[in-house]
């Protein structure tokens, strides 16, 4: 359960789009009185998106670690089975992130998922389709702001791993569907999304507490 | 969960370039992006269905033309095998819907590509009589679209890096390679399986995926 504090403090911190500089963060922080320990800045170039990347595999991985501990009622073992499976992959991206930035990780989020009915199946899985779909459409537009391969190799390997989870989670809300095989996130040319972190984040926002401030990314 | 019964995982031996958890060296080995640029945003030239295959770097056009090699064989499987009669009726909303998407992929590649494209390949998806029962039994047809997705995932994927100059085209193949991923989840969970063989897909050199698609031309 989220605290009254966290709440209110949500509602205060916002993701900082492109544009908006660290100076203005920290000038607004103290105000609230919120340590400045709270505000995460992503950072240039690739350790800016690695970072993002961590950020949202950090909102995964917490969600899906969440809906386990607290099941919905009657789980089925094949609901479960898919959802620890999910789980414990976000884990490992956002451990390998993690590991990849060293000294230039964004620390620990807090995040706030009082938004979530973690006791109703429709809730837990039409919030996991939210995540899956939003990390898709992230690392897809993310590409191009990558310049090391090797980053781009490993963002990669994770995204379509989204896209295998993406696909999982609408079968388990509708199995065998069209929208299984991508349907409502594919459009007519074939092509999943592409967003840019300033459309992502303001997405990821009412599920994250923590200040987080991406001011080179656009 | 395996995917030893097909193509892919027969030829996963050969797997390069692939990301090893705990390669020390991934993170530090900083190779230079190629500084190739597009000359004209891709998006104007989907927009006019003009091509601009001609003015594009050798590169990136033998990349897109290895992809549409692989989108073509993909869409000719699922034309003949959404008329054969081979797909249960649960089923084929998810196929037909695949197949919707592949089709598009050829048409986006070949606008793309114009003049370059190359031309559609002769197919033999009994790969010499080896699936001479592909039309018949589902459980061949599914082992080949579990192959021809994966092989697309981790085909797209292995050619990132020869992209990471050319931003609009890079970004529209990872929104194809995405795709692929939501079809090859798809069609594991039809196969009673995970959609996934773990956190991290792996990428596949060109002349790996080659060798995998290689039986099924004529």
């Amino acid at each position: 359960m989220q605290s009254k504090t966290s709440l209110s403090r949500r509602h205060l911190l916002k993701w900082a789009g492109a544009g908006t500089t660290v100076a203005i963060a920290s000038a607004v922080l103290p105000n609230f009185g919120i340590s400045a320990a709270l505000a995460a800045e992503l950072g240039d170039g690739d350790i800016g998106v690695l970072n993002y990347a961590y950020a949202l595999e950090q909102l995964e991985a917490a969600f899906y670690t969440q809906a386990l501990e607290n099941p919905f009622g009657n789980m089925q073992v094949n609901d479960q089975r898919i959802l620890q499976q999910i789980r414990d992959h976000e884990i490992a991206h956002r451990d390998f992130l993690k590991r990849a930035l060293g000294s230039n990780a964004i620390p620990a989020l807090e995040v706030d998922f009082s938004a979530v009915d973690f006791s109703s199946r429709a809730s837990v899985l039409g919030t996991a389709d939210v995540f899956e779909n939003l990390g898709v459409a992230a690392y897809n537009g993310a590409g191009q702001l990558i310049s090391t391969p090797d980053y781009l190799v490993a963002a990669g390997s994770i995204v379509s791993v989204e896209a295998r989870h993406a696909a999982a989670i609408a079968d388990l809300l509708r199995p065998f569907s069209a929208e299984a095989a991508g349907r409502g996130n594919v459009d007519q040319k074939g092509l999943d999304k592409a967003l840019l972190p300033s459309k992502v984040l303001p997405k990821a926002a009412p599920f994250i507490v923590t200040e987080v401030t991406a001011a080179t990314l656009p | 969960m395996s995917n030893d019964n097909t193509i892919l995982g027969a030829i996963e031996p050969e797997l390069v370039d692939s990301i090893a958890f705990s390669r020390r060296d991934v993170f530090t080995r900083y190779a230079k992006a190629a500084g190739i640029m597009t000359s004209a945003p891709l998006v104007l030239a989907l927009a006019s269905n003009q091509a601009f295959g001609q003015s594009l770097p050798q590169q990136v056009t033998d990349t897109l033309n290895f992809a549409l090699t692989l989108e073509y064989l993909e869409a000719a499987f699922y034309e003949q095998g959404n008329k054969s009669g081979v797909i249960p009726s649960q089923y084929r909303s998810v196929f037909r819907t695949i197949g919707q998407h592949e089709n598009a992929h050829v048409k986006l590649l070949k606008g793309v590509l114009g003049s370059a494209a190359v031309a559609a390949p002769g197919v033999d998806f009994t790969a010499g009589g080896k699936y001479a029962d592909v039309w018949e039994n589902f459980d061949t047809f599914l082992a080949l679209s579990q192959t021809f997705e994966d092989l697309g995932v981790a085909a797209y994927k292995g050619q990132a890096g020869n992209l990471i100059g050319s931003k609009e085209i890079l970004t529209v193949a990872l929104q194809i390679h995405s795709v692929e991923a939501r079809h090859a989840s798809e069609v594991r969970r039809i196969g009673l399986k995970f959609g996934w063989d773990g956190a991290f897909d792996k990428p596949l050199s060109k002349k790996a995926a080659l060798a995998a698609a290689t039986p099924f031309l004529a």
